[in-house]
């Protein structure tokens, strides 16, 4: 504990020159894969410069369709930041010691998940020069009429709750001290009713429409919850797998199999809820099933986003009979392309799935149709590039933080739980 | 890895710099901004917190840099509303022809983008018998009237209880005491949110700089409604308040050949929309989403 006596005004600046000299120190596997996710958003970065100088005409989106690949991927980067509290609830509420050691992979998921959300809605205002105008106090802010503003606040809440979470472990470790439960309990626990609200203030945004019958469902925020469940954790076993192949980490197989089991309820549920709403819909026909109806099965000789259903729900059923096969189980590559199939079946049913049948057939039942331009996916990519390096770079300080390789000189390793790490 | 510091930290200052400097190439478009904002316009408050001063400062210079980027002098007003005044708008269906004489005077006197044709009224062909929107079709290109068919104008229905204006994060948008519902151009984000809630596609998002020959603006113009937009930002019908609200007509309904359309001030029970209000049977789209139109829509029989 020698560190300890160090006062904090001179530990904290010390240990972020510290975090920035391991964030970018690594391996020349390391450098390559940052090297070419800073090219990937640099290249959105340009087509963004582009899309605000320009003009939005350079998306495909139109008066009628007047969101798109954007604002698909950023309800979808919500649901992520909110299934990283998949590993919250296992570690905090049922003390699952694996998931314990684990559970700073899922709050730094949705750290940088929620970078991404962020930065969706950031290339998709057509006058992002006037962001202050929703800064509470400086413009004028909407609160609590526009559901718009109660996502500004629960997304920056929750991205702020992550990041003290982490902070705080991530330094009191590199100080070789234990951690106080004061400063941090709290806020895991409040973490975990925040990222339901995420999710769920997102699925208001849409669902609080009366004009769009596709979105004006009382099942949308559930079916968000739910999908949420399945990508954020497909997306956390993948990447525990990669953490255990490309660092010393220990990644415990009780974490695994736990989200695993999470992931399957999830997708069952998810599914039995698509099921629900499609029952919905064509048994009872008419206009309200008309964006139903473009969506699936196509309309008036339009057939754009048929294709993407019926690879989604491919993917989705394939993925969840593998998931569910105990033969299967054991079999770790097939399990694998199993989440990579389900987490792009989401991707599909909750972006351009979800999105563009709200506006297709339009209010006024006119069916102009929309599929993204080369600058929306040069944005996009852009975006998942920046998220993935967030992403990289915060594991890679954190995992370090608790291995016990980030810590300050003079501090010890004074916890038996991180002799055991080291070891 | 701790062997040769030096080296390592100058490497990762090199890799930082030319990091940046490629970041500053990448964002290099954004130095064209300069066409479609200002320091003025970044710093000018919401229209309802400005001052006489300031709103007359921020209209000379809307005139200034209209006269810059397009080239022609024009006038552009804060035009206010009136008190004891509620305006409503109702329409003829039996004698409406599908013209569209009414989509092009928006055209014109809105200053709309010239290439794309912009108008805030769309005309919808719909077959007798049958108010099935979905049966209905905008771009029908024959002589008009046609057999079996009748024709219904949408615009905005300044609704009473608008969605629109609840949806924005920024209240760009809010309905006047008047019950016109406008839009701050110069405070709007373009996020579009209003866009996705207004249930009669009456709102338009200005996906480039509007285009329009020097020759051909309207250069009689308003703050809240036929000034020339600017890029990026939402736009929609105003019932043309600056000329309703100084006691004109407007565009869509001067243009009308077969008086189709009748406009006025419901608190007035002289009135003509006061006159159709009480004696026809008229319907409102949508009533079952409880926006609550001042557009009415009537049969003659």
């Amino acid at each position: 504990m020698a560190h300890s006596g160090v006062p904090h005004h001179l530990s904290y600046p010390r240990f972020l020159l510290k975090v920035l000299d391991r964030a970018t120190d690594g391996t020349w596997r390391f450098y390559a894969w940052m090297f070419v996710l800073t090219a990937i958003a640099l290249v959105g970065a340009n087509t963004w410069a582009w899309q605000v100088a320009r003009g939005m005409a350079v998306t495909a989106m139109s008066d009628h369709v007047s969101w798109g690949l954007y604002i698909a991927n950023f309800t979808f980067a919500v649901g992520l930041a909110a299934g990283g509290v998949m590993m919250v609830i296992p570690a905090y509420l049922y003390h699952d010691e694996d998931m314990h050691d684990v559970v700073i992979i899922g709050e730094l998921l949705s750290v940088a998940a929620i970078v991404m959300a962020l930065g969706f809605v950031v290339v998709d205002l057509g006058r992002p020069d006037r962001f202050w105008h929703m800064i509470p106090g400086l413009g004028k802010f909407h609160w609590p009429v526009s559901m718009l503003t109660w996502d500004v606040i629960v997304l920056n809440g929750y991205l702020a709750i992550n990041l003290h979470v982490c902070g705080y472990l991530v330094y009191t470790r590199y100080r070789g001290e234990r951690p106080d439960p004061r400063w941090y309990l709290p806020f895991v626990f409040l973490s975990i009713i925040w990222a339901i609200s995420i999710h769920t203030v997102t699925a208001f945004l849409y669902s609080g429409l009366g004009g769009r019958p596709f979105w004006n469902s009382a099942l949308l925020a559930p079916r968000f919850l739910a999908s949420a469940f399945v990508t954020g954790p497909a997306f956390i076993i993948l990447s525990l797998q990669l953490v255990r192949r490309f660092t010393a980490f220990k990644v415990p197989e009780g974490a695994i199999r736990r989200l695993l089991d999470i992931l399957r309820v999830a997708a069952l549920v998810n599914l039995f809820m698509l099921a629900a709403e499609l029952f919905t819909h064509f048994y009872t026909g008419g206009h309200h099933a008309a964006a139903v109806r473009y969506l699936w099965l196509g309309m008036h000789g339009h057939h754009e986003l048929v294709p993407w259903m019926w690879t989604s729900i491919t993917l989705n059923l394939g993925a969840v009979a593998v998931l569910l096969t105990p033969s299967l189980r054991e079999r770790r590559v097939v399990t694998n392309a199993a989440l990579v199939a389900i987490f792009a079946a989401v991707w599909i049913e909750k972006g351009m799935g979800l999105i563009v049948p709200g506006f297709v057939p339009s209010t006024l039942h006119e069916l102009v149709p929309y599929a993204p331009s080369i600058a929306e996916w040069k944005v996009t990519a852009g975006v998942w590039a920046l998220g993935l390096m967030v992403f990289t770079v915060a594991l890679k300080v954190g995992l370090q933080a608790m291995t016990g390789e980030l810590r300050a000189p003079g501090a010890q390793a004074d916890l038996a739980v991180e002799e055991k790490e080291v070891a | 890895m701790d062997e040769k510091p030096t080296r390592r930290v100058a490497l990762k200052v090199l890799g930082a710099t030319l990091g940046a400097v490629a970041f500053e190439r990448a964002l290099s478009p954004l130095r064209e901004l300069d066409n479609i904002t200002s320091v003025g316009d970044f710093l000018q408050k919401h229209y309802r917190e400005l001052s006489r001063d300031e709103m007359n400062a921020v209209l000379r210079r809307l005139e200034d840099e209209t006269q810059q980027r397009y080239g022609r002098e024009v006038t552009i007003r804060d035009v206010r509303p009136t008190e004891g005044v509620q305006f409503a708008y109702a329409l003829n269906l039996s004698v409406c022809i599908g013209c569209r004489r009414c989509v092009d005077a928006c055209h014109v006197e809105n200053n709309h983008d010239r290439p794309t044709h912009q108008s805030y009224i769309r005309v919808l062909e719909m077959t007798s018998g049958s108010m099935d929107m979905e049966q209905g079709n905008v771009g029908y290109d024959h002589t008009v009237p046609a057999e079996g068919k009748f024709y219904m104008p949408v615009q905005c229905q300044q609704c009473e209880n608008p969605p629109c204006t609840k949806v924005c994060p920024v209240e760009a948008t809010w309905q006047e005491p008047d019950g016109i519902v406008v839009v701050d151009y110069n405070w709007c984000i373009g996020c579009r949110y209003c866009e996705a809630a207004c249930p009669y596609h009456a709102r338009r998002f200005n996906w480039h700089k509007p285009e329009i020959p020097a020759a051909e603006i309207n250069p009689d113009q308003s703050y809240l409604s036929n000034r020339i937009r600017p890029q990026g930002v939402v736009e929609k019908c105003t019932f043309c308040l600056h000329r309703t609200r100084e006691g004109r007509l407007p565009a869509c309904l001067e243009a009308c050949p077969t008086g189709a359309r009748v406009f006025g001030n419901v608190l007035d029970p002289n009135s003509d929309i006061r006159w159709v209000l009480e004696n026809k049977r008229v319907f409102v789209l949508k009533e079952e989403l409880g926006t609550r139109p001042r557009f009415f829509y009537f049969f003659d029989v």
